[in-house]
């Protein structure tokens, strides 16, 4: 039987803001345990809540990047269930209403585009850090974390695979970053990711009973948990059985997903309106206000890529990855208008390779935007060839001569030599050198050609215009 | 609704909440009056009404996203019963 993956992702994004969403407790990461817990995340006596506006308004900026509606009033619930980090014994999200509902995310899985709806995103608080090693028996309870603000967007179940799962979830990761709502820091927990995943036959309507992966908190680990899960159901439906629904845990060092709890212990969170805290009015004037702040988003941005400078769709999305790659490219090609291709390759290629391998940000590289368009200007002048130029990257990159691009091709002796007479006389004195080569090829021995082009270029260590040569040595066996 | 027995120790279950028998049996009594209760407020046609969500028709209040409170650690843990590490120690719990 051909069996259909059906799956929906549930993100837990953690809001840059200073503060904490119902506290004034500062939300810094690493600090020592309980010295940012106040006594509203501590859960003291007689405490209230006090909603952040940066946390508001980061949902509101999420909302409108998605094209979803925002909700005016918005209403926060409490969701009661028993554990020490939860120190109220609930934690205030929203259920009905939540700030952003609705929306949808274009993705690319191998060049197919393909629209994934949001169902909505909610304000809520994330809880604490148990620590269960080293306390004779008893459990450690860090709530420095207690209170941080989370928005959690849920998709609808609109994936069919583990590389369109990745895809919707790298795209939104990048999208939280680009309108810097959430620094996407995975280690530290700040994008993390729990799916859905049920399968069924191809063709059939209704969906198959699902199962919850919790916690994946790389893009490596998400795609191998569904692919582990959907292997797993649809093993037991061919075996005759059934699925049980429930939550389950991915091992990534078994490379397997098990169970977590069952439908049947689940918590009944028992949902209701805080009355703590009171509708949340969320004008117009406010929105608009917003609206204005919101940068031009990935997806406008890849697709002028496209028209204005003529890039493949591949290209405008590698440079619309994140903000900064983008900004980058931009202000490369603004000194270089007419050559956008060879800015994109090199800004993909050298400057992506290199940073990746020193583990740095664009924001840190060391060749900035107009340096690297100065040296892009002497390949496409022809002063150095494509090879030459590298050299010349990496003298920039380790800072040599202040990175001043004609000094460093001055002092290596990089410039290209173009000059057709100088080239004629070069490509003679190698033909004369080489008369057994010159019959060969005449003889019709493809490979002769080769060989000379290659003593031509090693007697000018790799100055010579390569194209230049290549024309005139054909040229000159043709005579 | 009819509760059963069983259901009153399931909810005592999730709840966390140790009963006996006897205890299970009066609660019973009790839960199924509130229920009872219930059936008699869900005879009354609310289809028109919007869904109250606070006692008050006033809005929420909002807070600048600012650092107002400093480290009090040592003043919160003084009534702490057991702490270690600057952590709070608790019974061990692991889900």
């Amino acid at each position: 039987m051909q069996w259909e993956i059906v799956i929906g992702l549930e993100v837990h994004t953690q809001l840059s803001t200073r503060s904490k969403i119902f506290s004034g407790a500062s939300t810094a990461y690493g600090a020592p345990p309980n010295t940012q817990a106040c006594v509203i995340d501590l859960a003291l006596p007689g405490v209230l809540p006090v909603l952040n506006k940066g946390a508001v308004e980061r949902a509101i900026k999420l909302g409108l990047s998605v094209g979803a509606k925002i909700n005016s009033p918005s209403i926060f619930a409490r969701k009661n269930y028993f554990y020490p980090d939860l120190p109220k014994g609930y934690q205030i999200s929203q259920y009905e209403l939540p700030v952003v509902q609705g929306g949808s995310i274009q993705i690319q899985v191998d060049g197919v585009e393909k629209n994934i709806r949001l169902t909505r995103a909610h304000l809520e608080e994330d809880a604490g850090k148990s620590l269960h090693e080293d306390f004779h028996g008893m459990s450690g309870i860090d709530l420095n974390r207690a209170g941080t603000p989370l928005l959690e967007i849920v998709s609808e179940p609109d994936m069919r695979s583990s590389a369109e799962a990745v895809a919707y979830a790298k795209t939104l990761h990048a999208l939280v970053r680009w309108i810097g709502i959430c620094d996407g820091n995975m280690q530290e927990g700040s994008f993390r990711c729990d799916a859905n995943v049920s399968v069924r036959p191809r063709g059939m309507e209704k969906l198959g009973t699902r199962c919850e992966i919790k916690n994946l908190n790389s893009f490596r680990f998400l795609e191998k948990a569904i692919d582990f899960e959907a292997r797993r159901q649809i093993e037991i439906l061919e075996d005759g059985g059934t699925i049980r629904q429930e939550t389950r845990l991915y091992d990534a060092n078994k490379d397997e997903t098990r169970t977590m709890r069952t439908k049947e212990d689940a918590n009944d969170y028992r949902y209701f309106p805080d009355p703590d805290l009171l509708p949340l009015e969320i004008p117009q004037h406010w929105i608009d206000r917003i609206k204005h702040t919101l940068p031009e988003l990935p997806q406008v941005r890849r697709d002028r890529y496209v028209s204005e400078f003529a890039l493949s769709a591949y290209d405008a999305s590698a440079l619309t990855s994140s903000r900064e790659t983008a900004d980058y490219f931009e202000a490369t090609v603004t000194q270089l208008p007419a050559q956008a291709k060879l800015c994109a390759n090199w800004i993909m290629g050298e400057i992506s390779g290199q940073l990746n391998k020193e583990g740095i940000e664009i924001a840190a590289c060391p060749i900035n935007p107009e340096q690297l368009a100065a040296l892009l200007a002497r390949i496409s002048d022809g002063t150095i060839s494509g090879k030459a130029a590298k050299t010349v990257f990496e003298s920039m990159w380790n800072g040599e001569l202040d990175k001043n691009v004609d000094a460093i091709i001055a002092a290596k002796g990089l410039k290209q030599i173009s000059d057709d007479s100088a080239i004629e006389k070069l490509v003679d004195q190698v033909l004369a050198a080489n008369a057994q080569q010159v019959a060969d090829y005449r003889n019709g021995k493809e490979k002769a050609f080769n060989s000379l082009i290659g003593q031509i270029m090693k007697a000018t260590q790799g100055k010579a215009n390569p194209a230049q040569v290549n024309a005139m040595l054909k040229k000159k066996l043709a005579e | 609704m009819t509760l059963t027995v069983n259901d009153v120790k399931r909810i005592a279950d999730l709840a966390y909440i140790e009963i006996n028998e006897s205890e299970a049996k009066e609660t019973l009594i009790q839960l199924s009056g509130i229920f009872n209760l219930i059936e008699t407020m869900q005879a009354v046609d609310a289809s028109t009404v919007e869904p109250m969500s606070h006692a008050q028709s006033v809005v929420q209040r909002l807070r600048e996203d600012e650092v107002t409170e400093t480290d009090q650690r040592e003043l919160c843990q003084s009534i702490a019963p057991q702490v270690e590490a600057g952590l709070y120690l608790v019974p061990q719990v692991i889900e």
